[in-house]
């Protein structure tokens, strides 16, 4: 089976198998095995919540180090619009922008322009579309994965246009390189990432295809140094970004973002994972075919509220509206040249390259007939289980217990239930054995395997 | 009911009026059909076919019982439900046709495509029916790719 590349890492020095992370993950991905979490890569959406939840910090997103930008001749920043989010209301994109120039990045690109002609696409492609409804937005990369792992009948409701973080980087190459005279692999371009899961959709696109982006860093990372390279910046020195801005794309941070700058009627929003589960349900149960479009985050509140931030994601919901009002009183221009993005709609620039394809979870067996035996053993051994979830035995609940019993990846001793059994059995074994103690000389096999079995249930 | 090793059953109690736990058997039936590895377009009809049928029971029914049984060949879905009944079947197959009430339009049902719906996403179709005491719904998917539809 193919190797799926993950933006989050235990690390096992800090791990100290507190299990908090084995409750909350919403795929039941994770398994502590001899105290340590591990994580199932074929199950695993990159959401985050087990980062969030860590009491050890034992989980890592995998985000990129600032040395990083050493490694290109000139380096640009393209922060997610969450990032504005993070800071005092007073503090506006333009003051992020320059003081992100002053951290050591050649330039700074504000991404909402881009977002909001990726908004406009979107209404296009929502004009243009007459297959099954709604169509599902592809902004948040873990429920693209969500949908490849457990929907995939929804698949070809994914809404097919490029990312703007992703065309942004790819206009950016084009540009720089012809500008700056260098090649586009010397233009080095980083997101400034809200979440993990950014970092994968760089490393292994959901579509398969290639990112335009050399990598990603953590608004967390970097927000400290950001706070004193802001420093000393006056209002208005830094007029030039806020050319680039617009009111439609900064929407994209919060949930609901796009439907709202859009003017749509019959869409939804939703945010947090537990409710986007609920939502696709029915869009596969066809309750939701009258919607044509869905907006779907796995964080509360969409990117701001990413496990990668700092701000209280509600604070910063409410400072993307509050910017909002603020960028209208600046005359800021609301929303870029529809004309234009038709244009290039036409010419085919906004989509992605490659093709979302399902990636379903291997079935029990993959043969039809014993995958149906497995199931009705793993059914018995649910049965006998208490079914009060205790994790104890390093499995998240009773019935994902009995599924790695039957797939032979763990033991029905591995459940606490089960031990008073065992120590009985073993005293039987043990009381057999004391009495006939001619056998210890004779057959080395019992005693030895008495021992391993002790060693399991230690 | 016969069971043997190649046949995996199961079955699901739904009760009348029980909007909030409406839907709960069709998404357990898909992620068994998941967890064994039927292909998705087949899962798809299946969730589709049992959730109709549960939002039948729901809207109209007293209780019923959904068993769902599945062999390497056949997906078969029964249900057997005690409730008035349905006086005309083959009106009441028609596309459009339904004895909804205005409440269950405003909850988006009752567009009368619940039963054609089922039929559509079923290989073999049965429905028989005794007014006054109840409904009974058989619906066959094949697996076996040679004998699809």
């Amino acid at each position: 089976m193919k190797e799926y590349f993950h933006s989050i890492r235990i690390d096992p020095e800090k791990c100290e198998g507190r299990m908090k992370c084995l409750r909350v993950c919403p795929t039941q991905a994770i398994r502590v095995r001899n105290a340590k979490a591990m994580i199932i890569a074929e199950k695993c959406i990159d959401c985050g919540e087990c980062i969030t939840v860590c009491p050890h910090s034992a989980i890592v997103p995998l985000t990129d180090p600032f040395g990083e930008l050493t490694k290109f001749r000139h380096t640009v920043a393209i922060p997610s619009p969450a990032l504005y989010a993070q800071f005092g209301r007073e503090i506006l994109p333009e003051k992020i922008l320059s003081g992100i120039k002053n951290l050591g990045f050649d330039d700074a690109f504000d991404l909402a322009l881009t977002c909001g002609e990726v908004s406009f696409a979107i209404q296009e492609y929502l004009r243009e579309y007459r297959g099954p409804k709604p169509l599902i937005s592809n902004a948040c990369p873990t429920v693209v994965r969500l949908i490849q792992v457990k929907y995939p009948e929804l698949i070809d409701q994914i809404i097919p246009i490029e990312l703007p973080r992703e065309l942004a980087a790819r206009e950016i190459k084009k540009k720089k390189s012809k500008q700056l005279k260098l090649k586009e692999k010397e233009i080095g371009t980083f997101y400034l990432t809200p979440c993990p899961v950014k970092m994968i959709s760089i490393k292994q696109p959901a579509e398969k295809g290639k990112s335009f982006l050399d990598g990603a860093i953590s608004i967390s990372d970097i927000y400290g140094p950001l706070l004193s390279a802001m420093e000393g910046i006056k209002k208005g020195s830094y007029r030039k970004a806020l050319e680039n801005i617009c009111i439609l794309g900064v929407g994209w941070a919060m949930v609901g973002g796009i439907c709202r700058t859009l003017r749509l009627k019959n869409s939804l929003a939703v945010s947090g994972l537990g409710e986007v589960l609920k939502v696709f349900d029915d869009i596969e149960r066809g309750k939701l075919r009258n919607i044509d479009f869905v907006e779907a985050y796995s964080c509360a509140q969409g990117c701001v509220g990413g496990s990668l931030t700092v701000e209280n994601v509600y604070i910063s919901y409410n400072k993307i509206l509050k910017l909002i009002e603020n960028l209208e009183f600046e005359q800021i221009k609301a929303c870029p040249d529809i004309r234009e993005v038709r244009k290039l709609y036409k010419q085919k620039y906004f989509f992605i390259k490659g093709k979302f394809e399902p990636r379903p979870l291997k079935p029990l067996d993959k043969d039809l007939a014993k995958a149906i035996k497995k199931r009705k053993e793993k059914e018995d051994i649910y049965e006998s289980l208490p079914k009060i979830d205790c994790g104890a035995c390093g499995a998240p609940t009773c019935l994902t217990f009995a599924e790695d019993v039957v797939k032979g990846e763990a033991e029905l001793i591995d459940c606490i239930f089960n031990l008073p059994q065992k120590f009985t059995d073993l005293s039987l074994e043990l009381s057999e054995l004391l009495k006939k103690p001619a056998c210890l000389s004779q057959t080395k096999s019992s005693p030895k395997k008495t021992s391993k079995k002790g060693k399991t249930i230690k | 009911m016969m069971s043997n090793e190649n046949e995996l059953s199961h079955r699901f109690e739904i009760n009348g009026r029980d909007f909030s736990n409406a839907g709960r058997a069709s998404t357990s039936i898909k992620e068994i059909l998941q967890e064994i590895g039927i292909d998705s377009s087949i899962i798809v009809r299946a969730a589709i076919a049992s959730y109709e049928a549960e939002m039948n029971v729901v809207m109209y029914a007293h209780r019923a019982v959904l068993t769902l049984n599945v062999t390497p060949e056949k997906l078969h879905l029964k249900l057997e439900d005690e409730g008035p009944g349905i006086e005309n079947i083959d009106l009441a197959m028609k596309e459009g046709f339904s004895t909804a009430t205005d409440e269950m339009r405003e909850m988006g049902f009752g567009a009368g495509m619940g039963l054609p719906n089922i039929k559509r996403n079923a290989d073999e179709f049965e429905i028989s029916s005794t007014p006054g005491k109840g409904t009974t719904l058989k619906i066959t998917i094949c697996l076996d790719s040679t004998q699809k539809k």
